[in-house]
């Protein structure tokens, strides 16, 4: 109490809570910024105290008592808890009091199935206070049909209906291929996967497999329901079998092309990818699976390859940048940077030229230029950079050209850390003004500013841009003659 | 605790506790002390039914997450298993209970608790593994739709679209259904039923099958609902697609809620009390919950992201205003009445700190020039430009290798809103894709393909333009302070499901036959009758309810859209949303990925 009034007279008497002064702009960050002090500086003078009427939360935000936190707490048994959790669980207690246990005695499921039985019932508000219902409801939940004698003959829908009330029911009844399917296309009927699932289980022990599978053919939601629980089972031999005879459906085919990624050794994953090349995919699928074969065998190639050269320690670029993961399984993009990284000048002939996986694969010249460009500005080989752009014409003239445009030249360049002299080279090739002088400016590449300015005959930003380089610099010089010659000029 | 639930126009406490009156019931039939252990993905669905001190009352004394292993000592009679009817859990049951103590006394019996359905495949599994007998009590919970909020209930069964969709697999339906049987039995029968898609065709079937499979579900509850709408997800490809614009859309897009709770950065939350200096800053996510029951967050969820700022400075205005009275009160009245107003004032002063830093954090993504080329892009789509040919700057995300997800979002939306890609498009698209990540993704794109998210234009016709114009999905002048149209949500695009829903209530399905005809999947009205006594009689200016039901997810932007509906002056209708999952294009592409990891087991 009397700490409570010390420090409602300090909250009285102090003065930095001032009102705020809003600009009248209507700038979302501004206005963000605002409230955020305006709430920041409140903080003072209400944290001190814990609010009863919220919900207490703990750090991790879970509400105190909330199941989520409560394992965290039970589980750990350790006694210097203890104190802690027994006042929060008392306080998740206290606020459940809200609730009295007795509020409701109704069951979803006698909700469900009595309610012919309580007839007197109007609403539903009369009926959550009625605590009578609780002792009929436990017989309620039954319907009629559960106290039929259980040797009696359920029709194949009724069995159906019983399965998916969750009640054990004995199949072995349906002995005929007839009354079996009747069986499965009603629990089909019913949209109950766990039914449909358990009435295959049955047909599948009981029935011969090319029986099954005939029958599965023109049974497509059967069918699905079969696959997958093979596949969740991991009875393989069955579940590829069973692939194996309906090659009807594509996405079939994949599935069986998706073991691969169970096996876990790289020559036997090889193997089975040369297994599926084999499989009837469509036109566009094969060949991407094709490829990907390709790679893997290349890839094995060029693993068992680059780690004896690299345990050697005779290569020099692997001295100096060792490999930091096998190129095992990595994606064709990522091994074509790798080969441009470590195999960039090998000949065309061996596996792990860039020239030879451009090819192989058909890679666009966007793709390779993209990433031939980034492995060889990691390495800051600046020639085979240049290299990359210059195309010569038949009379021997050079002249510069990239598929994917300078400026995403520059901006890869400059993620490399790329030299002003470097990257002030390709900005130039930038064709777009505009983004040029950007690119120029942003990168500091004060020659292609001004030399774009001269040509724009722009005095005044070129006046402008003087302030931007440094005092005395060949740059300000430039400027200045240039300003000069302008003068001149227009006289 | 759950007084948000009772502030709409349908009272889902009723829902809520009838949950936990089966909850208790199951737990009172394992006598004695319990531990409970848990499928941690149920913790989250089954905190929005009951809290701890509900299971402690019951004498649930401990609490674990299920793994495998020996189970942890814990002097209890009961151990029961709360899980999904998921095998791979049942190897872990298996597991754990094959390390029990034989030699312990008193032995320890056990449970399981099968969330939603007990399933005979899994107790089959159970059987062959030698361990069904070990459980005394073998039941199922029927959690089918859980309340989120006040008009909002979720089935949470992350896989539905991926089943119904990709394996032919209606289970989910089924509970669907039986979700909407247990809806009925609690708020009366809905004599109006409309519905689009294959889905919602086999959800009105079945409910329609139950129903007389149950004469008893006919009750005397006077009907809640006016209307429901079942709408498949795949009716509407393209809204979860687009990158959400409202508060809580965003929210959702950048940080992902679950079961209305969301993990954010910390550094934004330290506290900055004084004395405070020398503790270290808190490097746990900061957890909050975020639904109706708070006042500010009601008021700003729903609005576009561009209109919250000044919502938020308004309160602070209003806020700092309020703690500047105590300089005017001067009598002791005046004084008792400021002090009595503060726990009020400290509630919104937490409240408005916290939602103005997850603006910032929010506002520093959608300030970046990439959300903003990723937008431009979105939006151009949508309006028809350029779904024709190979784009640029998806082009230059495959390059820099941008996630995986954002491209496959773009490239399905390019060409949900193109009615299939030209083949050599798609072809370039699949190319890239699989040069860059990796050929296994080949399963994935076919995954897309099946679902119809990712096509070759068969028809050699685009209809999008004819749906989009007929629907109204594209406004040019959209209002995001003041809207006047459900478009805001995501800055001029309406969502296709919402406009659907929409004009169903006014004019009628009639008036866009031709467009219904284009979309996938028959649409059709169903009537339940009613007895005599049961039937409404409208008071004047009286709102209809309708509950919309989306098979395959809903997203929060399409939550905001009918809320905005619902409270329209002259709306006439009010909505309650239903759903097999709040989803969002990230999580929904996500789910029709092959899982290319090999499994643990």
């Amino acid at each position: 109490m009397s700490r409570a009034r010390a420090d409602e007279e300090e909250y009285w008497h102090s003065s930095k809570f001032r009102a705020f002064t809003f600009d009248d702009e209507d700038d979302e960050l501004s206005q963000l910024k605002e409230s955020k002090r305006a709430v920041n500086s409140l903080r003072d003078i209400v944290d001190d105290d814990d609010d009863d009427d919220l919900e207490r939360v703990s750090w991790s935000g879970e509400p105190v008592g909330s199941i989520s936190w409560s394992i965290k707490e039970t589980a750990s048994s350790s006694a210097s808890s203890l104190e802690g959790r027994d006042s929060s669980l008392q306080k998740g207690s206290s606020s459940y009091a809200a609730f009295p246990k007795q509020v409701s005695s109704y069951s979803l499921s006698s909700l469900f199935k009595g309610r012919n039985k309580l007839p007197s019932f109007q609403s539903l508000s009369e009926a959550l206070s009625d605590t009578g219902v609780k002792n009929y409801a436990p017989e309620l939940r039954r319907p009629k049909a559960d106290y039929k004698d259980y040797s009696s003959d359920w029709s194949p829908k009724d069995t159906v209906r019983r399965m998916q009330r969750g009640k054990v029911c004995s199949l072995e009844r349906f002995r005929s291929l007839q009354d079996k399917l009747v069986l499965l296309d009603e629990a089909v009927a019913g949209h109950d996967g766990n039914v449909i699932t358990a009435v295959l289980i049955f047909l599948k022990r009981t029935l011969r497999r090319e029986i099954l599978f005939r029958e599965l053919e023109v049974r497509q939601v059967a069918l699905c329901h079969l696959i997958h629980f093979l596949k969740e089972t991991g009875e393989q031999k069955l579940l590829l079998d069973l692939l194996r005879l309906c090659f009807f459906s594509l996405s079939l085919q994949l599935s069986q092309y998706r073991e691969h990624l169970n096996i876990q050794d790289v020559e036997k994953r090889r193997e089975f990818l040369k297994g599926c090349i084999g499989l009837p995919f469509s036109a566009e699928d094969t060949s991407h699976i094709q490829d990907h074969y390709t790679l893997l065998e290349r890839q094995i190639i060029i693993e068992a390859n680059d780690r004896h050269l690299e345990s050697a320690g005779q290569s020099e670029i692997f001295r100096k940048y060792p490999r930091k993961a096998s190129i095992l399984n990595m994606p064709l993009v990522t091994t074509l940077f790798y080969s441009c990284f470590y195999h960039y000048t090998e000949a065309e002939g061996t596996f792990s030229s860039p020239t030879n996986l451009k090819k192989t694969f058909k890679i666009p010249d966007k793709q390779y230029v993209l990433t031939a460009l980034a492995a060889r500005a990691k390495l800051r080989a600046w020639d085979d950079v240049d290299a990359l752009f210059t195309t010569k014409n038949w009379l021997g003239y050079t002249k510069k050209k990239a598929p994917i445009g300078f400026h995403r030249v520059v901006e890869i360049l400059q993620r490399n850390n790329a030299p002003v002299q470097v990257l002030q080279e390709y900005v130039r090739l930038v064709e777009d003004v505009e983004t040029r002088l950007n690119l120029a400016t942003k990168y500091k590449c004060h020659d292609v500013v001004i030399e774009t300015y001269r040509d724009l005959k722009d005095r005044i930003q070129l006046t402008a841009y003087k302030c931007k380089v440094e005092r005395g610099s060949a740059e300000e010089e430039k400027i200045n003659s240039i300003l000069n010659n302008m003068v001149r000029n227009t006289y | 605790m759950a007084a948000h639930l009772s502030s709409g126009r349908v009272n889902l406490t009723a829902l809520r506790e009838a949950g936990r009156r089966e909850l208790r019931e199951f737990l009172d039939k394992c006598a004695g002390s319990k531990a409970i252990v848990w499928d941690e993905y149920l913790t989250g669905p089954f905190g929005l039914i009951a809290q701890y001190s509900l299971l402690k009352e019951h004498e649930v004394e401990k609490m674990f997450t299920l793994k495998p292993g020996r189970l942890p000592q814990a002097d209890v009679k009961n151990i029961i298993f709360f899980v999904r009817p998921k095998l791979e859990l049942m190897d872990i049951i298996t597991d754990n209970v094959l390390r029990e103590d034989r030699g312990r006394s008193p032995q320890r019996d056990f449970h399981i608790l099968f969330v939603p359905r007990r399933s005979l495949l899994c107790e089959q599994w159970l059987k062959e593994q030698g361990v069904l007998g070990s459980f005394i009590h073998r039941e199922q919970y029927s959690l089918d739709l859980i309340p989120f909020d006040g008009d909002l209930l979720s089935m949470e069964s992350e896989s539905a679209f991926k089943e119904c969709y990709l394996e032919s697999d209606q289970t989910s339906l089924y509970h669907a259904a039986k979700g909407l049987m247990t809806l009925q039995a609690l708020y009366g029968t809905i004599p109006q039923i409309f519905g689009k898609g294959e889905c919602a065709r086999h959800v009105a079937n079945m409910m329609i099958r139950m129903k007389r499979e149950f004469p008893g579900s006919q009750n005397s509850i006077f009907p809640v609902f006016d209307t429901l709408l079942l709408l498949d997800r795949n009716v509407d490809l393209l809204t979860p697609l687009a990158t959400q614009l409202t508060y809580e859309g965003l929210i959702d897009e950048i940080y992902g809620i679950q079961n209305t709770y969301v993990k954010l950065p910390p550094e934004k939350f330290a506290p900055k009390k004084q004395g405070d200096g020398g503790k270290d800053l808190p490097t746990e996510p900061k957890k909050l919950q975020l639904n109706s029951a708070e006042e500010l967050y009601a008021e700003i969820r729903d609005k576009n992201f561009n209109a919250v700022g000044s919502v938020l400075s308004k309160k602070a205005k209003i806020i700092s205003a309020a703690f500047e009275e105590r300089h005017h009160a001067k009598t002791v009245g005046e004084i008792k009445q400021f002090v009595s107003q503060l726990p009020h004032m400290q509630a919104a002063r937490s409240s408005l700190a916290n939602h103005t830093s997850i603006a910032e954090l929010i506002k520093d993504i959608t300030t970046s020039e990439d959300f903003f080329d990723n937008l431009t892009v979105e939006q151009e789509f949508m309006s028809g430009i350029d779904t024709d040919k190979v784009n640029n700057y998806i082009e230059d995300c495959i390059a820099q290798k941008h996630p995986l997800i954002k491209i496959l979002r773009l490239v399905c939306l390019q060409s949900v809103c193109n009615s299939g890609l030209k083949q050599k498009v798609l072809d370039h698209y699949k190319r890239e894709i699989l040069q860059t990540y990796g050929y296994e993704h080949v399963l994935t794109l076919n995954n897309l393909e099946k679902a119809g998210l990712l096509k070759p234009q068969t028809s050699g016709r685009n209809n999008y333009p004819t749906i989009r114009k007929t629907l109204r999905l594209w406004m040019d002048d959209v209002n995001e302070q003041n809207p006047n149209d459900i478009s805001y949500v995501y800055s001029g695009y309406a969502p296709l499901s919402v406009r659907l829903a929409q004009l169903l209530a006014r004019p009628g399905w009639r008036s866009i036959e031709e467009v219904l005809k284009m979309l996938p999947g028959p649409h059709f009205e169903e009537r339940q009758q009613l007895p005599t006594g049961l039937q409404k009689k409208r008071q004047h200016g009286e709102n209809r309810v309708t509950l919309v039901f989306f098979l395959g997810g809903v997203t929060y932007a399409e939550i905001a859209a009918l809320r905005f509906l619902s409270q329209m002056e002259d709306g006439g209708t009010e909505y309650v949303i239903a759903t097999t999952k709040l989803i969002n294009g990230t999580s929904w592409i996500k789910s029709l990925m092959e899982k290319l990891e090999p499994a643990p087991f």
